[in-house]
């Protein structure tokens, strides 16, 4: 997208300036890439503080694979599978009210934004309603109600450690989602009072961005936690 | 500004790749691999990824910038589990010096 109009003799031209343009930036293409690659640093850094968690799980998982497995096993999968669909299917929404920001569709962009906000709350209503509660019947939460089984043998501190694996990442992932929701909610009021433009919506954008690295997380963890252990043979948790 | 819009059917493709990989992840792991499973559920987990990041983070049509950076965050994070792992996995290769004493032992893999 071009500059609404050419720098002619300095900046008493500016109120023809698209009003979205800040007054350091040469036009809107400069801005809107700056901002784009500060959410990218924000975002690298982000791939550091979880990669200190998924480091820390592959060492364990390396010295306690037996116990990690049975741990594995106990989580129910169907739960894990739904929720990592979920996701994606809010991401998919999450491009797609940027696209109909691109292409001018206020209505859309707002029912897209709250499609993106009512999928992640699917989400972290089913992490925390059915996951959650069940782990906590079962006596699965290490430092709340864990309780060894006698099966586990001598794996059981390790069944443990898994669960604290499990919870941590989890729960930063789900607070991850919860900041993202709550950055979803402004961008609907944004939307609502036609603040995007085709010209301007780089809220969106880097939004989208950190949302979508959320999800990226999640894809991550659902093998990690879930799968890993593998399903098949002897009978899992449920 | 540098976006364009992106054609509708590019989006719905990677939507219903992310949904097929989603299943068939699970649905290998109910199948015996061996030590294949858990390689084959990080290479779908990465697949799955790259169309994350290419086509809904629009790395795909992004600056020359904004790769090096997305690229350098990925290379700190294989420095990161490298250098561990590299320390992790081989305590065990030499014993410790008796003369450090009776008492200490390391730590043993199950």
């Amino acid at each position: 997208m071009a500059d609404l109009v050419a720098h002619g003799a300095g900046h008493d031209l500016a109120a023809t300036h698209s009003p979205d343009l800040k007054h350091h930036f040469d036009n809107m293409t400069q801005q809107f890439d700056a901002a784009n690659l500060g959410m990218w640093v924000f975002l690298a850094t982000e791939v550091l503080f979880f990669g200190g968690l998924f480091a820390s799980y592959t060492v364990y998982r390396a010295l306690y694979l037996p116990g990690f497995e049975i741990g594995s096993r106990l989580l129910d999968v169907r739960f894990g599978a739904t929720n990592t669909a979920v996701l994606i299917c809010s991401s998919l929404t999450m491009v797609l009210a940027i696209r109909a920001a691109q292409t001018g569709q206020r209505k859309a962009q707002v029912v897209l934004l709250l499609l993106t906000m009512i999928l992640g709350a699917a989400f972290l209503g089913i992490k925390f309603t059915f996951e959650w509660r069940n782990d906590y019947l079962e006596h699965l939460v290490p430092g709340v109600n864990f309780i060894d089984r006698p099966e586990w043998g001598a794996n059981a501190p390790h069944v443990q450690m898994f669960f604290i694996f499990y919870f941590i990442m989890t729960s930063i992932h789900a607070l991850h989602m919860i900041i993202g929701i709550g950055l979803l909610s402004v961008l609907t009021w944004m939307a609502a009072r036609g603040r995007f433009t085709p010209d301007y919506f780089t809220p969106l954008e880097v939004s989208g961005l950190y949302w979508h690295f959320v999800d990226i997380v999640w894809i991550f963890l659902f093998p990690l936690l879930y799968l890993i252990g593998g399903r098949y043979g002897v009978g899992g948790g449920h | 500004m540098s976006s364009h819009v992106v054609p509708l059917k590019v989006y719905i493709g990677t939507f219903l790749g992310l949904l097929f990989f989603t299943a068939l992840t699970t649905w290998v792991a109910f199948i015996d691999l061996g030590p294949f499973n858990t390689v084959v559920a990080l290479a779908i987990a990465t697949v799955k990824m790259l169309l994350v990041i290419l086509f809904f983070m629009h790395v795909r049509s992004s600056s020359g910038l904004t790769r090096v950076v997305v690229a350098a965050g990925f290379f700190w994070l294989a420095l990161l589990i490298a250098f561990t792992l590299s320390d992790e996995l081989t305590r065990q290769w030499s014993p410790i010096p008796s003369s450090w004493g009776p008492g200490i032992s390391q730590s043993e893999p199950q």
